[in-house]
């Protein structure tokens, strides 16, 4: 077994720099890796380039790096849920690149599986094309998409070992595996740290391979964004 | 005249056993509330899930299950979860039958606008570009008129497009229309609407062939 165990967030995040590039996994602000934001929020590291598929909330998530103005850039298919990332970008102190959320997932899957590149539909023909080649296949217009290169992939899963091996819960693994492998270190925080060979191998959603370092996550708040419930009857 | 109730009301009706439908946020979420009860269909949302049931029951929400809008959800029987790479290959790859999406405008040649209003709104265009550009069957579900009560059915849409030509249907509180190479084509009309009215309120060519029937909802 490859030992891929740190001994906390600080191990963990060891080489983060000023004006580096982070994958961060979750959609909304589930499955997003609140332990590894928080310590980029004590590093207080600037003009970070973020991909992220949302941009947290006001006073978590993503958020709590726009609100220390520690993001240069930020990579997203949607931001609706942020005040201050409307108001930075609007004033343009913030740089911002909106794409199409199946494209944001599988550049990250591309730079995971060794694509330099690819064709999709989405965004032939807007804005989101411009300045991109296309090319016709059978008919259909498709748009040429590069896989993303960064310094580090920051990504939370429910359970995994110290040799990397990661399962998700729910809906919050969404971008989570595509980013595992993504990045030059991909760094895992886990609900549960669990001893190795205690995880099914028919179970696991993401081989340790794709993991340079883990560790057992701490103080988990799980925001819920939309609490939504139904009455009894 | 329908409510957005209604419009989700007449949206169901086009949903049909074996189906797999991707709703978006707004007025296509309702849709689930009136589908039939004697067929089988699963709603897809592009989080990572398939087989989506009503919202929890109070006290019993998962941070770690929540649809596309952000809401706490529950899942039905056979559901499944996946990563979002999959979710799209779902959509992309054209396994999702049907998607039910809003819209600021849509051009009489099935162009869409529905992300941006530049200075103003920015949001994002979150899965809606993925859906549009793959899906073979897209209903618009829509306010016939904005606000300003100018027309959201237009010659060509002034906004930022989503997509092009990839709208089908649209059921707005007025009317259902088709997406056709003539243009909008009038198919029915909601209860109490004059063709009239619907013509007033639709700036791009709607197309009136014959009688209109009423909407039967």
């Amino acid at each position: 077994m490859i030992n891929k165990k740190v001994a906390n967030v600080t191990e963990a995040l060891q080489g983060v720099k000023d004006d580096m590039t982070f994958m961060f996994g979750g959609f909304g602000l589930s499955g997003i890796p609140e332990n590894a934001i928080a310590q980029l929020v004590k590093l207080n590291v600037k003009g970070l380039t973020c991909i992220s598929n949302n941009a947290g909330v006001d006073d978590f998530g993503l958020g709590l790096l726009l609100q220390q103005k520690q993001i240069k850039k930020m990579i997203s298919s949607y931001v609706g849920e942020n005040d201050e990332f409307e108001r930075q970008m609007l004033s343009g102190e913030l740089e911002v690149e909106l794409i199409p959320q199946g494209t944001l997932a599988e550049r990250a899957r591309a730079a995971q599986a060794g694509f330099p590149a690819f064709y999709t539909p989405a965004g032939y023909g807007t804005e989101v094309a411009e300045g991109k080649e296309t090319r016709e296949f059978n008919g259909k217009m498709y748009v040429l998409e590069h896989a993303f290169k960064a310094d580090f992939g920051f990504i939370k899963a429910w359970k995994g070992d110290a040799a990397g091996n990661l399962v998700f819960k729910g809906t919050a693994r969404n971008f989570n595996p595509n980013m595992c492998g993504a990045a030059n270190i991909t760094v895992a925080e886990v609900e549960e740290l669990v001893p190795v060979g205690e995880l099914d191998p028919n179970q696991i959603h993401i081989p340790g391979i794709f993991v340079q370092r883990i560790f057992q996550g701490l103080h988990y708040e799980k925001r819920i964004e939309q609490r939504t419930v139904r009455q009894r009857s | 005249m329908l409510d957005k109730h209604g419009i989700a009301k007449r949206i169901a009706k086009e949903v049909k056993d074996g189906y797999y439908v991707n709703l978006g946020i707004g007025i296509p979420t309702l849709v689930a509330n009136f589908v039939r009860e004697d067929i089988e269909v699963e709603f897809q949302s592009e989080n990572g899930v398939l087989g989506m049931g009503p919202f929890p029951y109070e006290g019993e929400e998962d941070a770690d299950i929540i649809n596309a809008g952000k809401q706490t959800i529950t899942t039905l029987p056979g559901a499944s979860f996946f990563d979002s790479a999959m979710s799209f290959s779902m959509i992309r790859g054209q396994h999702v039958d049907l998607t039910i999406l809003g819209a600021m405008e849509v051009a009489e040649n099935g162009d869409i606008a529905n992300w941006k209003i530049p200075g103003k709104m920015v949001k994002g265009m979150g899965g809606a570009m993925d859906l549009v550009a793959s899906a073979e069957n897209i209903i618009v579900a829509m306010m016939h008129t904005n606000r300003e009560g100018e027309s959201k059915l237009l010659k060509s849409c002034t906004l930022p497009l989503t997509g092009v030509g990839c709208v089908k249907k649209i059921v707005t509180n007025l009317a259902v229309i088709e997406v056709t190479p003539k243009g909008f084509k009038l198919l029915e009309r909601a209860p109490g609407v004059s063709v009239d009215e619907i013509k007033n309120a639709t700036e791009g060519h709607l197309v009136i062939e014959g009688e209109i029937p009423e909407m039967k909802i």
